[in-house]
Order: C-alpha cells, then structure tokens, then sequence
C-alpha cells in the first residue's frame, strides 16, 4: 500500500473526509490533517488515533515527512511527493512512504528525495496479540 | 520519305493487335536475317535487317508499346553488331560497311544500321571516335518524328556510351577528348529534347492530358544523357561550370516546355555532385526564374535546398564552403524573387519555399539567428497582404515552419529572440495560435528551459497570447470546452515554474511581468494562474529571508569595509516588504473570479511567511484580509467549518504578534467559531480556539485560564447539542463530543495547565458514564471504542515512570 497527498490548493477540496480501513489485522484512518490544531502535533493527532480507534493513523497537510511510533500504535505523514512549498516546514524534501502489512506486523518504507539521492528508511511496529 | 503527323494513337485494344502484329514481322524478318548471317551473306543480312528495321517506321503504337517492338529489335541488331565484327575479320574495312548500310531505302533502318556499325567502326579505332560520333549524332536528324527520333537517338546513346573519349579511356587521344564527348553528349541531348517537346503540340487540344502522360513515359530517355555526362570523369567543376551546365540550361530555358524545364531542372540537381551544385548556384537559380510560370519551382528550390541541406551535414569542413559562395543570400533572394515573379503561386506555395530555405539555414546556418529571423522575416512580408490565415494547408506549413526553431535549438529562449516570430503568429487564426503556444509551453517542459529574464519572459507572454487572455476573434469563454480550457490553463500554470532567477530583482521583476499579463486573463483563468504566482513569490521571500540571515551573521564576523558594501547592496535590492506588497495585490485579485476559500487560504499562506519574517503589520494585514474574505464571501456552512479550522491553525503558529494585535485576532476568531450553523461544528470548533491560549514555544503565552474557560465554554455547546438532539429526534445525540472534551483535558493536563485539576477530569468522565448509561443516548460502537481507548489512554499513563504515574494517580477510572 503506498501513501501520498493530494494537494490542498486544487479545486473542490473535499478534505472533511476521513477514512478508517482494515488491512489484515490492522486498522487505519487517514485524514487531511488540517483539523488537528496544533498543525503537526503529536499528542493532538494521538487523540484522533483514538477517536478513530485505529492502529494506524495517515495524516497530512503540513508536507512535511513524520513517523511516530508509541504504545497504541504508528502515525505517519509521508510528507508531499513532489516537494512543493509548505509554510509549515522550510525542508521540502519530497516524500512518500510504502507501508507492508504482515499478520500483526507493520513495516513503514520511507522514501525522501535529499540533495538528489533518494534515501530509505525502514520503521517496525509490532501490534500486540489481542488478549483473550 | 514523308514522315506524316498522326491523329494520335490507336486505342488500347487495338495497340495490342498492332503491337503482337509488329513483333511477328520482327520475327519473320529476323529469321531470315538470321540465315543470311549463317551463310556469311552481308548483302542479303542488309536486306533482311532493313526489312525488320522497317517496322520501327510504324507512328500507330503508343511509346510504351513501341518500347517492346524497340527493344526486340535491339536484341537482334546486336547479333547484327557481332557479325558486322566478324565481317571485318573477313577483310571487310568498316568504311566499306559505313558505305554499304547507307544504301537502305528507308531512312530510318539506314540510320540503325549506320548506328550499329558506328559502333564496330568506333571499336576498331580505324576511324577516330569523335569523328564517327559526330557524323551519326548530325545523320540522326534524318529523323524527326518524336517518337521514331527519340528512340533512335536513344539506340545512339546506348551504344555509344561505353566508347566515348572520356580522360583515361581507351578512345582519348587521337580518337577525341573529353570536350569531344561532351559535345557529343550535349548535342544528342539537345536533338532529343527537342524531338520530345514537340510530341506536347501534336494532335488535338482534347488529348493533352493523354500526351503529357505518353511524354512522361519518355522522359528517362532524355534524362539519361544528363546521367550520362555525370559520369564522365573528365568532366571537372570547371568543365561543367563553364561548358555542361550553361549548355543544358540553355536549352532547358529555351524549349519553354513546363513538363520538360520541370523534369530536366529536377534531374540536374539529382545527378550532379553537390560540391558542383554550390559553386553554380548563381546560374541554377537565375535559370530558375526564367522557367515557365506554370513550372513548380518551388519543389524545384526545395530540391536544392534539401540536398544542400544534407550535403552540409555530411561533413563540418563543407560548410566553409557554404559560406565562400554566400549560398544563403543567394538561395534567399532567389526565393523572393521566384515569389515576386510567380504572382499566381498559392500561399502554401510560398509558405513551403521558406519552410525549405529555412530547414537549410538551420542545418546549414545554426548559429547565425540573424539568418534563421531574415527568412522569417522574407515570409512576413508575404503574409502582410493576407491578414490572418484561412487555408488549411498553407497554415499547417506555417506550423512546420514555427516549430522548426523549437525543434532545433530545443530551447524557447533562443527563439524568443528572433523578433519575426511573434509576427508570424499573428497571421495565424485563434485556434492555429492556441496550438502553437500550446506546442512552445510543451517544449520549454520536455527540455527543462528556464526563462531567467523579465523581458524573455514578456516576449514569452506576447507569443502565448491567446492562452493568457480574451482577444478580438477568440471564441467566448462558455464555447469552449471545460476540459480543453482546464488542461491549456494547468499548462500555463506548470509553466511558472520554469520562470525564475537566482537574482532576486530580476526574479522580481519577471513575477511583475507575469502577473501583468495574467491580469488581463479575465476571472476565469485568475484561479489557475495566480496561485502558482503567489507560490513562486513566497518561494523568493524564503530566499530574500535565508539570505538576510546569511548578512546578519558575516555582518557579525567581516570586517567594516564589508559590512558597508553589503548593507548598500541591502538597500538597492527587493526586500521581503516589497513582494509582501505584490503578494497582497496578487491574492486581492481573486476577488474578482470570485473565489473566496482560494483567496483565504492564499492569506494564511501569506501571514505565516510575514510571520516568519518577523514583520508583525505585515501579518497582521493578512490576517484581516482573510477575516473580510470569511465574513463576506463564505457562507456555506462547510466551507466555514473548513476556514475556521484554517484560520486557527494557522493563527495558533503565530509568535510575531503583539499582545494587542493577538487578542484581536484571538477574540475574532472565537467569535465566529462561536457562531458556526451546526452544535457540533460549534462545539469543535470551540475547543480547538483553546490552542490560542496555550503556545508550547518558548515565550509563547500560556493562559491556563482562559484554556479553560474555552473548554467549559464548549462543554456547554455540547450540553445543548445533546438536549436539542433529545428535542428533536426523540434521544440524545452520541457522546462523542464530550469525549472529545475530555482528550482535550487531558492533553492540558499533561502539558502541565494548573487549571485543568483532576477533580475537573473526574468530572468529566462520570458525566459521560452516566450519559452513556443513559436511556436517551443514543448507542455508538464508535464512541464507546473512543471511550474505551482514552480509558485505556489513562490507564497506560498510570503506569509510566517520570512522574506521569503520579500526576494521574488521582483519576479512577
């Protein structure tokens, strides 16, 4: 499954929406990003991952590259594609991020575009066995 | 003998008779030749033959089945040819042979047989080549009937070909020179074109077209003496400037036949080396505009010029050559004086001579664009008379001829600077010119060109014109069609992004130029235009910022003398103000469109980098442009949700304003979070405006207080939601915004807000128990999991070390 954001500024941002999906024994929400004030922040985005009750939560809008991993599970902002502008964040490197789903494993594959050479990153979430 | 002028030829059906009737004699006859040359008996061997030959008299039989008659004449005639030979082995002279086939009754077999001896006689070299040949090329004019003619001269050069007193031939010397056989070939050549072009005036008016297709049959039989003076190699550049081609032309110019001057100019320049072509240039194109009007020079020119054009990317040491001979003056004066000359040529016509003067100029001529902007300029005046262009074919090779330089140089900016090229676009029709800027934008994309300068960027504009705005003659804007415009507008969108330069003034001066034309673009391009626009200015505020930054620390760590050249280069460039200014401008624009969340969202955009760059009014401006956008123009209710959440957002990143200026922005933006359509929207909205007063970075405010206060004041919200919920549907709405609250609690807990107590925390989670408990409330899975996992949130807090445990110790959950 790749992850990548569709920009903001073309017409008829139906951007309200929010999705939660089940993968194999994951769940995941995705959403624009731009209701969670502040922009960015990590504990305010935890308090969407558990509204959402998900495992996994796929933010954007704020172009810039992010992976968290904590107890209830991974938020991940693969950044923007193409590298444009963002006013939030002056490194604009383009992103995106691959994310392989194995049984109760996750593997973030993150790719960014530095200074011309495209860099790999690789991040591991073990969700655990439900109990009873 | 008369040869008597027919009527034209037989119809088909009967040709085939005449023909198959013909070839039986030939036969017969030849049998009986045959025998005779068994029996070694020449007189008899004369008689026979001359009665075969007696067939060829024939004037019934179309060319093409002449040529079949001919040729099995031809094959029997060398059987002739080997016992003529042998003859005079037998102690025969060739003089006596000459003598004796002279005494034919009929003229024409006569001058076969005389041909064919000719040719023993010449191979015996008891008479001298030239001689011979000159005698059979003179006889020959016994004949004139075009046909009967054509085809015995064309035995005479068939013949002869392989006897001509070439340098280094085995006949040179006394036998003859090569000045010799280029007589000889030149006057064969000459006697056969004119056989040729008298066929065109036989017979009736009606025909024509039937006797331009017979002649077209025939035309290799002429051309062939050209091929074969090519091939001589006595013949130099010298010989051929001086002797051969003023020769030819003469006669080509003199016969004043347009299927012959096409034809014979066509085979010159295919059959004579191109070194040859350069040097006479001056001749070839003068004859050329003493041809027939109806010939097609044009095709003629273009010839040329393609093979000169090839010829010059042989090989790089030709093209000094090129220049020597001034070939490019030449070859364009010819064009326009054939132009000038021909006043019937069609536009295309005229418009596929420069496209062929021009591909040779880019080939031949690259670097000199004074050269490629001259031809374009020749084909300006052309195009002055004709305003803009109606005809489909002469507007597709104005195309080719546009596109020419793009494809050539592969980079627009080289082409911008040929000043004719905007007025040739102007001749072309709306639609022509949308194709053809379309075509520049793709080029400047595939090849990655950047336009650095403010001027090639409005030279760009005046090429693209028909895209960028509404023109007299341009279709409305509700007859075009929504895709087409959609895609034309995103390209001049992208196109923005290749306009740019590392200087910041001329980086500045191009988005002014930029802007300027798409200003004239009318609302429905300013949505697709300027927000590329807007991107790329902030883009050089980033840059003007870095840079500043940059000052301030050599400013710290150079010398005084540097400083003070640097603060004077300070003063003379664009500042970070200055395009603040722009940007302004350029966001208000869209007013007009109007597009309100657009504009909005360019505002915030605008304010975070005024933000950044520290200048406080500058950011205050923004944002009360984008409160007058919300107030007046949004009203759709999620539209407003979406801008408040915008407006928040953004505003909570803020840290360049003041205490006044803040609470302004701050109170505003509550307000009308306050006043959103929906209890919930509200509620969210509400609570979210918390984040104003709780700033993590360093010197940011943290009022607890009034943190507070914001959540209470959305608890209430969402007490009422539910008890108008209860209202009206009969049940309480989903808890889901109280939870909400509750994170929100939590999240200030941790953050370390004193106001948000545990006893405020407690509170709340036993109001949601008993609302969810609750006989009115609604059932939700979705929120009894979102309770459950803050629940559990707490839980795990509990749990942790570095005093977390403890600040939670107090909650029960």
């Amino acid at each position: 499954m790749s992850t990548s954001r569709k920009g903001s500024m073309m017409k008829t941002p139906d951007i309200q929406r929010r999705k939660v999906l089940t993968i194999g024994s994951f769940k995941l929400g995705i959403c624009h990003g731009h209701q969670v004030i502040p922009w960015g922040d990590l504990d305010s985005l935890d308090m969407l991952q558990r509204q959402l009750d998900v495992d996994i939560l796929i933010t954007g809008h704020t172009h810039q590259f992010k992976a968290y991993k904590h107890e209830g599970g991974v938020i991940i902002n693969p950044g923007f594609g193409t590298g444009a502008y963002s006013s939030i964040t002056y490194n604009v490197n383009p992103s995106f991020v691959l994310t392989d789903i194995d049984g109760l494993r996750l593997v973030v594959y993150v790719y960014e575009l530095i200074g011309g050479e495209v860099k790999v990153d690789k991040i591991d979430f073990k969700k655990a066995q439900p109990v009873g | 003998m008369q040869n008597s002028i027919p009527d034209g030829f037989p119809s088909t059906n009967d040709q085939e008779k005449l023909l198959a009737d013909a070839l039986a004699l030939v036969q017969h006859h030849a049998f009986y030749m045959h025998r005779a040359l068994d029996n070694n008996n020449l007189q008899d061997a004369l008689k026979f033959s001359a009665q075969m030959l007696g067939e060829l008299r024939t004037s019934k039989l179309s060319p093409q089945k002449y040529y079949e008659l001919y040729m099995k004449t031809f094959d029997e005639l060398r059987m002739l040819e080997v016992f003529f030979k042998e003859e005079t082995k037998r102690g025969c002279t060739n003089a006596y042979l000459y003598e004796e086939v002279q005494h034919a009754g009929n003229v024409l077999p006569r001058l076969y047989l005389l041909c064919t001896v000719g040719s023993v006689y010449i191979r015996s070299k008891e008479a001298p080549a030239k001689e011979v040949l000159k005698d059979l090329v003179e006889m020959c004019r016994g004949i004139q009937h075009p046909v009967r003619g054509l085809f015995l001269r064309s035995y005479l050069s068939q013949i002869s070909k392989d006897k001509l007193t070439d340098a280094a031939s085995e006949f040179e010397g006394c036998g003859g020179t090569v000045v010799d056989a280029v007589e000889f070939v030149l006057q064969n050549f000459t006697e056969m074109n004119k056989l040729w072009v008298r066929m065109q005036h036989q017979g009736p008016a009606k025909e024509k077209e039937k006797r331009e297709k017979e002649r077209s049959e025939l035309r290799d039989l002429v051309g062939k003496n050209l091929h074969v003076l090519s091939q001589l190699e006595g013949v130099d550049l010298d010989m051929y400037r001086d002797i051969v081609l003023p020769r030819v032309l003469e006669q080509v110019v003199n016969c004043k036949d347009e299927l012959a001057q096409y034809y014979l100019m066509d085979c010159i320049i295919q059959v004579f080396p191109d070194e040859y072509h350069l040097q006479t240039l001056d001749t070839l194109l003068g004859a050329c505009s003493q041809l027939q009007p109806s010939v097609d020079v044009k095709t003629v020119m273009s010839q040329l010029m393609d093979r000169l054009s090839v010829y010059a990317a042989s090989a790089p040491e030709v093209l000094a050559e090129f220049s020597q001979v001034e070939a490019f003056s030449k070859l364009s004066e010819a064009v326009i004086k054939v132009i000038e000359v021909q006043q019937d040529m069609p536009l295309v016509g005229a418009v596929c001579l420069h496209v062929a003067l021009l591909t040779f100029t880019l080939r031949v001529h690259a670097d000199r664009l004074d050269y490629v902007d001259q031809v374009l300029g020749a084909c300006v005046k052309k195009l002055n008379g004709v305003g803009k262009v109606n005809d489909s074919k002469a507007t597709k090779q104005i195309i080719t001829l546009l596109s020419a330089p793009l494809e050539k140089y592969n980079n627009v900016v080289t082409v911008l600077n040929l000043t004719n090229y905007p007025k040739i676009m102007e001749h072309l029709d709306y639609g022509t010119n949308k194709i053809m800027a379309v075509v520049i934008i793709q080029s400047i994309m595939k090849n990655g060109t950047f336009i650095m300068e403010a001027d090639k960027v409005e030279a760009l504009f005046q090429l693209l014109k028909e895209l960028v705005q509404d023109s007299d003659g341009s279709p409305t804007l509700d007859e075009l069609d929504e895709e087409d415009f959609m895609e034309e507008q995103n390209l001049v969108a992208r196109l923005v992004q290749m306009l740019t330069n590392e200087d910041n003034d001329e980086m500045f001066k191009i988005l002014i130029t930029a802007k300027k034309h798409f200003q004239k673009g009318g609302s429905k391009r300013l949505g697709y235009s300027l927000p590329p626009l807007v991107f790329s200015a902030l883009k050089l505020v980033r840059r003007l910022q870095e840079q500043d930054k940059n000052n301030e620390v050599d400013k710290v760590t150079f010398s005084p003398q540097e400083q003070g050249s640097s603060t004077e280069a300070d003063e003379a460039n664009i500042s970070p103000q200055k395009v603040f200014q722009f940007l302004l401008q350029t966001v208000d624009s869209l007013s007009a469109v109007p597009a309100p969340e657009l504009a909005l969202r360019l505002y915030l955009q605008c304010a975070e980098a005024a933000n950044d760059c520290d200048l406080e009014p500058i950011a205050y401006e923004f944002f009360t442009q984008a409160f007058v956008t919300y107030e007046e123009e949004i009203s759709d209710s999620k539209a407003q949700v979406t801008s408040i959440h915008l407006i928040v957002g953004t505003l909570q990143r803020m840290h360049v304003f003041g205490v006044e200026n803040r609470d302004t922005l701050t109170h505003k933006a509550t307000g009308y979070s306050a006043k959103l359509l929906k209890k919930p929207d509200q509620c969210r909205a509400v609570y979210v405006c918390s984040h104003l007063f709780w700033i993590e970075d360093e010197g940011g405010v943290q009022d607890g207080e009034r943190v507070l206060l914001c959540l209470k004041r959305a608890l209430r919200i969402a007490n009422a939601a539910q008890q108008m919920a209860s209202v009206t549907k009969g049940s309480g709405g989903p808890v889901t915004l109280f939870v909400e609250i509750l994170n929100k609690y939590l999240y200030y807990f941790e953050h370390g807000n004193q106001h948000i107590t545990n006893a405020v925390i407690q509170g709340l989670i036993e109001l949601i128990v008993t609302e969810m408990q609750s006989e009115n409330t609604t059932q939700d899975p979705t929120v009894d999991a979102f309770f459950a996992s803050t629940l559990r949130y707490i839980r795990f807090q509990k749990q942790k070390g570095d005093g977390v445990a403890e600040r939670y110790a107090a909650i029960e959950v």
